[in-house]
């Protein structure tokens, strides 16, 4: 069953994953350049870029301001998410695959048609340009991640948990809160994950609704390279690389003994 | 990605338990109201708004199809979505289906390979890509070519960007096939590549089709890649889209090209399917000679 240490199917596994990896990765050489082009390869070695980055007032508040879009849109869409989640695995009523497809609907209208209808409405509504307008547009589309992934955990619970602890008396509230949630943590945990990172990463919706007043990290780096030319998207997009790739790699490693079911919600 | 539908268990029902069940429907009732009214409304307005702004009528539409541009990006559109699922397909097939036959450890190296460009910003990926194939870059320099501007850029570097999602779907679904069917179809007298072709590859049908209706959507309503690697002169709905919103704040309009996006997904989708249950799964029923 096991292919031979160098067979053409690795070779070709082994070119997908440097098509995955290796172009992102020249964002790292480039954000040490000393000159303020794109040229590449760089030339010469300087911080300037990153200090522009945590020093210029515009690429700072932009950062900070999708930090904070971000925690709130994964509080809201995580406790939003998780009861639907729980709502349609718990109970069974006619209109259930209505509201399951009503969830993931976000995921199947095209990107760009979703940005242009949110922002007609939000004009006239006056919600462009403000934090709560960001935060109402991308709670909408993190929710399918966080059912997506609590969903699975709910398939994966034992339900004589939930019934067991029905049977001793305990409330649905209880229920919940003290069996069911410690239960299914892992799907909430990688929902929260998700809600927050495709909060952090949105270019399209935020692009319309941005302000000059209001901009989120990814339209700030939108700019820097379609109107400034800034060499300061070259450190942005190496931090973040680099923040992702610890968060990424640690708990896989971490997890290794243990995980061999990958669905595994326990 | 696909949401799996709950299964039934016909474990013992308490009545306590019945009443937790009957009672949680309304928990659902907080995001039906905000995907509603943050979402079903504005893109119910912005296509009902394609049809009756100045009264009922198809003028906005008769404007798209007679503009001669118009046509033209919606075909350059689709072309380049079904390049970019098609070249995804290509590249993740194989790579799915060594993470099914692989140890552990290198299953989850694969997955981290997979999940860390997945993972990491739009932004810092298309940034990579323009540094790439920046005039004078290091793909004009050392290849030669000049692909800043092109769809050329556009699919190549689409096709790097979707790639983890035409992965993850084909390998959930690759993951449930027994392989004891290749090795009973090799007993059967089946060469390896039959066994393959017959049985292996008609069972991971369903990822093909939810990896490729995945990566379609997401490339036909693609705004930044494009934006940053592409240019008006060979560019997608995204851009018309954009630019009839922002510089002309024409909303009718964007609302009747949003409008046409959308059956044209739908309408893929529908397609992708009915060819997938003509030639998927049943053609491997026991006798189902083709």
């Amino acid at each position: 069953m096991i292919p031979r240490r160098i067979s053409p199917l690795r070779i070709v596994v082994v070119l997908v994953a440097l098509i995955l990896l290796v172009p992102t990765l020249m964002v790292i050489p480039m954000s040490f350049t000393s000159g303020s082009t794109f040229e590449f390869p760089p030339k010469g070695f300087s911080l300037r870029w990153y200090e522009s980055f945590f020093s210029d007032p515009t690429w700072r508040d932009a950062l900070l301001n999708s930090l904070w879009i971000g925690v709130l849109v994964m509080v809201i869409a995580t406790v939003l998410g998780t009861a639907s989640a729980y709502g349609l695995s718990r109970s069974r009523w006619r209109g259930r695959g209505v509201v399951r497809g009503l969830h993931m609907a976000p995921q199947i209208v095209p990107n760009i048609v979703v940005a242009v209808a949110i922002y007609a409405v939000f004009l006239r509504w006056g919600l462009t340009g403000t934090t709560l307008g960001f935060v109402l547009a991308h709670v909408c589309l993190a929710m399918p991640f966080v059912l997506v992934s609590v969903t699975a955990s709910l398939d994966g619970l034992d339900r004589r948990l939930e019934h067991a602890a029905a049977s001793l008396g305990a409330n649905p509230w209880q229920a919940f809160f003290r069996v069911t949630l410690p239960a299914i943590r892992p799907g909430v945990l990688s929902g929260a994950v998700f809600a927050f990172a495709t909060s952090f990463d949105e270019v399209v919706v935020s692009l319309f609704l941005r302000s000059p007043e209001l901009q989120t990290l990814p339209v700030q780096m939108f700019d820097a390279v379609t109107v400034e030319i800034d060499p300061t998207i070259a450190a942005a997009s190496s931090l973040i690389v680099i923040v992702t790739t610890i968060a990424i790699v640690i708990p896989v490693l971490m997890r290794r003994p243990e995980k061999s079911n990958p669905e595994g919600t326990r | 990605m696909a949401s799996s539908t709950s299964t039934v268990r016909a474990s013992g029902r308490l009545r306590a338990a019945g009443r937790l069940r009957s009672r949680s429907w309304w928990l659902v009732l907080p995001a039906v109201v905000a995907l509603c009214v943050f979402f079903v409304y504005p893109v119910g307005r912005i296509v009902g708004d394609s049809f009756f702004s100045g009264g009922f009528g198809l003028d906005h539409y008769a404007q798209l199809f007679d503009d001669g541009v118009t046509m033209r990006v919606l075909v350059r559109t689709i072309l380049v979505s079904l390049a970019v699922a098609t070249a995804t397909l290509l590249l993740a097939y194989p790579y799915a289906y060594l993470m099914t036959i692989v140890s552990p450890r290198v299953r989850a190296l694969l997955i981290i390979v997979v999940l860390l460009p997945f993972w990491t910003s739009l932004m810092a990926r298309g940034f990579a890509w323009v540094l790439l194939m920046q005039d004078n870059g290091p793909i004009d320099r050392l290849l030669g070519l000049q692909l800043m501007g092109t769809v050329w850029a556009v699919i190549i570097a689409m096709t790097q960007v979707l790639l983890a999602f035409m992965v993850l779907p084909l390998y959930s679904s690759m993951q449930s096939i027994d392989r004891r069917l290749l090795s009973a179809a090799e007993s059967l007298g089946a060469t390896r590549r039959s066994a393959f072709r017959r049985v292996y590859l008609p069972l991971s049908v369903p990822g093909i089709v939810a990896g490729f209706s995945l990566v379609f959507i997401l490339s036909v309503g693609f705004y930044v890649i494009p934006a940053l690697l592409g240019s008006s002169q060979e560019s997608v709905v995204a851009q018309l889209i954009q630019e009839r919103t922002s510089a002309l704040l024409d909303f009718p309009g964007a609302g009747a090209l949003g409008t046409l996006l959308l059956v044209v997904t739908l309408g893929l989708l529908l397609l992708v399917r009915l060819v997938a249950r003509r030639f998927g799964a049943p053609s491997i029923a026991p006798g189902g000679d083709r």
